[in-house]
């Protein structure tokens, strides 16, 4: 190598390590992009895929859902074991089990899409916590909705209570069993 | 306030000014291994452009406190098969040069624990002992890739001590004394005379202070020289069997040496405790001038460890036989053709 | 004997590799799989085609949404489904700023594993715009489960247009100041050039694709070779260097996320109105017989070939990834090599070992 080009590669290489340090000197003083969880949270997209859980129809107070199955047959996963019975007086069926085992669930939204009732969508929570693994395995949506509808009939005082159905005998396949269904 | 100044900077009392010196020096070192940890980590997520540690007390400050005793906490265990005598020596001696350098430091006019005439080979020789203790670490360990890494610090520093002792002797050719607190004196008056400045004396000075800065880098195995340590990731590096506070003090041993380091650097090059304007000098602006200077430089330090990668080895050990050797003799005779030049336009004319 | 062991220090993943050493030297390095087998091909035998989707996007998780399509796009080769135009440019969209945000992995997790610390978090704040766009259209950020037999699961709102091109163009000077950070270095640049050289003929010889291949001077790119979607119709460059070693990978990637930045805001400025979705029959089952589909990923060339027999689930799904065999290269190319530099190439072959195990 001559000596001039030697010498410009020194000079040039120097000069490159003071833009890196430039350019990490200018980021110094711009602010912090990290989110300081949990004392400041991000709030959640609309499509945002947590968890199932059953949609509250506004009108009634009840769930849409009316135990097809469909759902059950479309996971991927087994995740779901939904359960149904027809109270008197009702043409269709209500769902009084619906147990979701998170712990196996890809969130891949077969079910939703499945469901012929608009019966189920995603939720936006991202940090459940539990002590126990029962939250995960066997996560109880009937129940989750029985809370949110107790919230919406306070807003509706003037509303009739639900007649929410009892829980009947133990569902035909638990969520636990890993056998593969052939559809 | 009469009897301090008066131990403190009257002829008697030497041996109580000189244990107020080293208390204050072991103190002094200790808080700066300390929150320099602190400081690197913030600097650090400033850069990346997160926080830094904040959640020990308010804004991190207890940051250091809390690693002090997680190391404290630790199990101090001397694996079996290693050498016991050199491994326990081994965080004594990385630990005693640093300490001894700061005693021939000026921190400002009268602040300096030992005044002596040759302060500056003291700094470097005992430079090389850190080199000698870093190799017994990793002998001691018995750990075939602790020798291994060890065998590279110790090239590593050797390569590049031969720079940083040129580019000192040619700071002697222009100050011509080793006494520091005489360097720093040199220096006094604005900002342009300052070493760094003096390029009527050497053409090449800001060259030779970058040299100077990258060999004290790689002096100190900070990055992006840090093959030995940072090898870690792969290979064991040199200091793998020292847990607890054993790894505590070679990290100490670390930072110190940047401390002394920087010292150097601004004692050599930016005037020490001078001010850079004439007015704000005295007994108190001194030191803080000196603790400005010094703090700049590791900043940096530190700065330049978060933006690059590594360098590899053997373009570690070509940087220095093959571009700094040959650069720091150019500005060897660089000054002393400029020092005598004057005599030699005497003698033409 | 050294093991790099399969628990690592955050790169690589799962890999383990056995190498075999004279000092500083590697005689032998030979990698071991197998960590992260899960069995993804037999899923496929057991699961409707539909069902199977979301395994598509845990095979090489940095890159889903290319996988998704390889597979997407085999079953609608087999059963002839038509996908509306609206959808096609949807989906190279979401392909490309997939892409993008696989190379900004693959770029911080190199810089890590070579001593820079601060990159990656540079890249990941470019990749949390990629991902919060990716999130507000289909819920997911990493493993997508977006697109569906004949288009797409949801169609994108005008807040993911907008939000692509303002992405777009914020991304050139990210991609300028990575040059000068990084690229330009006169560190980096000591580190990667000249080391880890791999011939075109080494390439063929194992059947590496991707920036691998294009890193040693064959011009050879899914998207140009066998055009599949709708490619052909965008004007873009496929970056080709000669060198072959690590600088030469890492120069195409570098190059790779430019030109996807122009293949986006061709698809955003031409995008059709209509369908999102095609006509699809309600249960899906595939005539009997073979169908392969090859797809541009990330890393490479990505191919599936599925086998029918008729019924609703595969009889045999047979997934041909890239990591696989950049890998299988590793072995014959490193020997020789110091250790630090063997590290350095096994960074630039960019792989993802779930990608190599499926």
């Amino acid at each position: 190598m001559t000596m001039k080009a030697a010498f410009l590669e020194v000079y040039r290489g120097f000069m490159s390590l003071l833009t890196g340090m430039r350019i990490t000197l200018g980021q110094c003083f711009k602010p912090i992009i990290t989110v300081q969880y949990p004392r400041q949270t991000l709030k959640m997209a609309p499509r945002f895929r947590g968890h199932i859980e059953l949609v509250l129809d506004p009108e009634t107070g009840k769930s849409l859902c009316t135990a097809c199955k469909l759902c059950e047959r479309a996971c991927p996963s087994d995740c779901i074991a939904v359960d149904g019975a027809k109270l008197d007086g009702q043409k269709t069926k209500s769902v009084t089990e619906y147990k979701l085992n998170f712990t196996t669930c890809s969130l891949c939204g077969s079910c939703i899409e499945a469901c012929p009732f608009d019966a189920i969508q995603f939720s936006k929570d991202y940090n459940k916590v539990s002590f126990s693994r029962d939250t995960f395995s066997h996560m109880d949506l009937v129940k989750r909705l029985e809370e949110r509808r107790k919230i919406w009939a306070q807003q509706r005082p003037a509303a009739p209570p639900a007649e929410m159905p009892m829980p009947g005998p133990a569902p035909a396949s638990t969520p636990q069993t890993q056998e593969q269904k052939p559809s | 306030m009469s009897a301090i100044q008066e131990i403190l900077l009257g002829p008697g009392w030497p041996w109580v000014r000189l244990l107020l010196y080293l208390v204050g020096i072991c103190a002094f070192v200790g808080a700066n291994a300390a929150y320099l940890v602190l400081a690197e980590r913030k600097g650090a997520g400033r850069i990346q452009r997160r926080p830094g540690p904040n959640e020990s007390g308010y804004a991190g400050w207890l940051q250091p406190v809390a690693d002090g005793i997680k190391l404290l906490a630790k199990q101090v265990m001397v694996p079996p098969g290693t050498d016991g005598f050199l491994y326990r020596l081994a965080p004594l001696m990385v630990m005693a040069p640093p300490l001894i350098c700061l005693t021939v430091i000026p921190y400002g006019e009268n602040l300096v624990a030992r005044n002596i005439n040759v302060g500056l080979l003291m700094v470097f020789s005992l430079g090389s002992i850190n080199v000698m203790a870093l190799m017994l670490g990793g002998w001691a360990s018995r750990n075939k890739f602790a020798v291994i890494s060890s065998a590279r610090i110790v090239s590593q520093n050797v390569a590049y001590e031969i720079p940083m002792l040129l580019v000192v002797i040619t700071l002697l050719m222009v100050t011509g004394t080793m006494n520091l607190n005489e360097i720093v004196q040199h220096q006094a008056g604005w900002f342009w005379h300052w070493n760094f400045f003096k390029v009527w004396v050497n053409p090449l000075m800001p060259v030779t202070f970058v040299i100077f800065f990258i060999c004290m880098l790689a002096e100190t195995n900070r990055a992006p020289f840090d093959m030995a340590e940072a090898e870690s990731e792969l290979v064991a590096g040199a200091f793998t069997e020292y847990g607890g506070m054993g790894f505590g003090v070679f990290f100490m041993a670390e930072y110190a040496n940047i401390v002394v380091g920087c010292s150097l650097a601004t004692i050599l090059f930016f005037g020490g405790w001078q001010s850079p304007v004439v007015i704000l000098s005295g007994p108190i602006w001194g030191p803080l001038w000196f603790l400005a200077k010094m703090y700049a430089l590791v900043l940096t330090v530190i700065w330049i460890r978060w933006t690059f990668p590594r360098t590899q080895f053997y373009n570690l050990l070509n940087l220095s036989w093959k571009i700094l050797i040959p650069v720091s003799l150019v500005t060897l005779l660089l000054t002393g053709a400029m020092m005598k030049l004057p005599l030699l336009l005497h003698h033409l004319f | 004997m050294l093991n790099l062991g399969p628990q690592h220090p955050a790169a690589h993943g799962v890999l383990r590799v056995l190498m075999t050493m004279d000092g500083e030297w590697i005689t032998k390095a030979e990698p071991v799989i197998g960590y992260i087998h899960r069995m993804h091909e037999k899923m496929g035998e057991n699961r409707t085609w539909a069902q199977f989707l979301p395994n598509t996007s845990r095979i090489d998780y940095l890159s889903a949404m290319h996988y998704t399509h390889a597979f997407v796009g085999a079953v609608e080769r087999a059963a002839k489904i038509e996908v509306p135009a609206r959808a096609e440019y949807v989906r190279v969209i979401t392909s490309e700023l997939n892409r993008i945000s696989s190379h900004l992995v693959w770029w911080g997790a190199m810089l890590l594993d070579l001593g820079g610390f601060t990159p990656i978090l540079y890249a990941f704040e470019d990749r949390e715009k990629i991902l919060d766009l990716l999130e507000g259209l289909c819920g997911a950020r990493l493993t997508y489960c977006y697109y569906r037999f004949g288009g797409l699961c949801n169609d994108v709102d005008d807040e993911f247009l907008n939000g692509t091109r303002t992405f777009v163009k914020e991304m050139r000077p990210r991609l300028g100041m990575y040059r000068n950070l990084v690229t330009d270095n006169i560190i980096l640049r000591k580190r990667l050039t000249g080391v880890g050289p791999i011939s075109a003929e080494l390439c063929r010889k194992y059947g590496a694709t991707g920036p691998v291949i294009r890193g040693s001077g064959v011009p050879y790119d899914v998207r140009t070779v066998e055009p599949y979607s709708v490619y052909p119709k965008f004007d873009f460059k496929i970056p080709i260097y000669q060198e072959g070693d690590s600088m030469a990978r890492y120069l195409v990637r570098m190059d790779e996320m430019e030109q996807s930045l122009r293949i986006i805001e061709q698809a955003l400025d031409n995008l059709p109105a209509g369908p999102f979705m095609g006509k699809v029959p309600r249960v899906l089952k595939l005539p009997p017989g073979d169908t392969c589909y090859a797809v541009e990923a990330a890393r490479g060339r990505f191919m599936v070939r599925i086998v029918s027999d008729g019924k609703d689930t595969p009889y045999r799904l047979k997934l041909r990834t890239p990591s696989f065999c950049n890998l299988s290269l590793y072995e014959e190319a490193s020997r020789g090599m110091i250790l630090p530099d063997a590290l350095a190439m096994l960074g630039s072959l960019d792989l993802v070992i779930p990608d190599i195990d499926r």
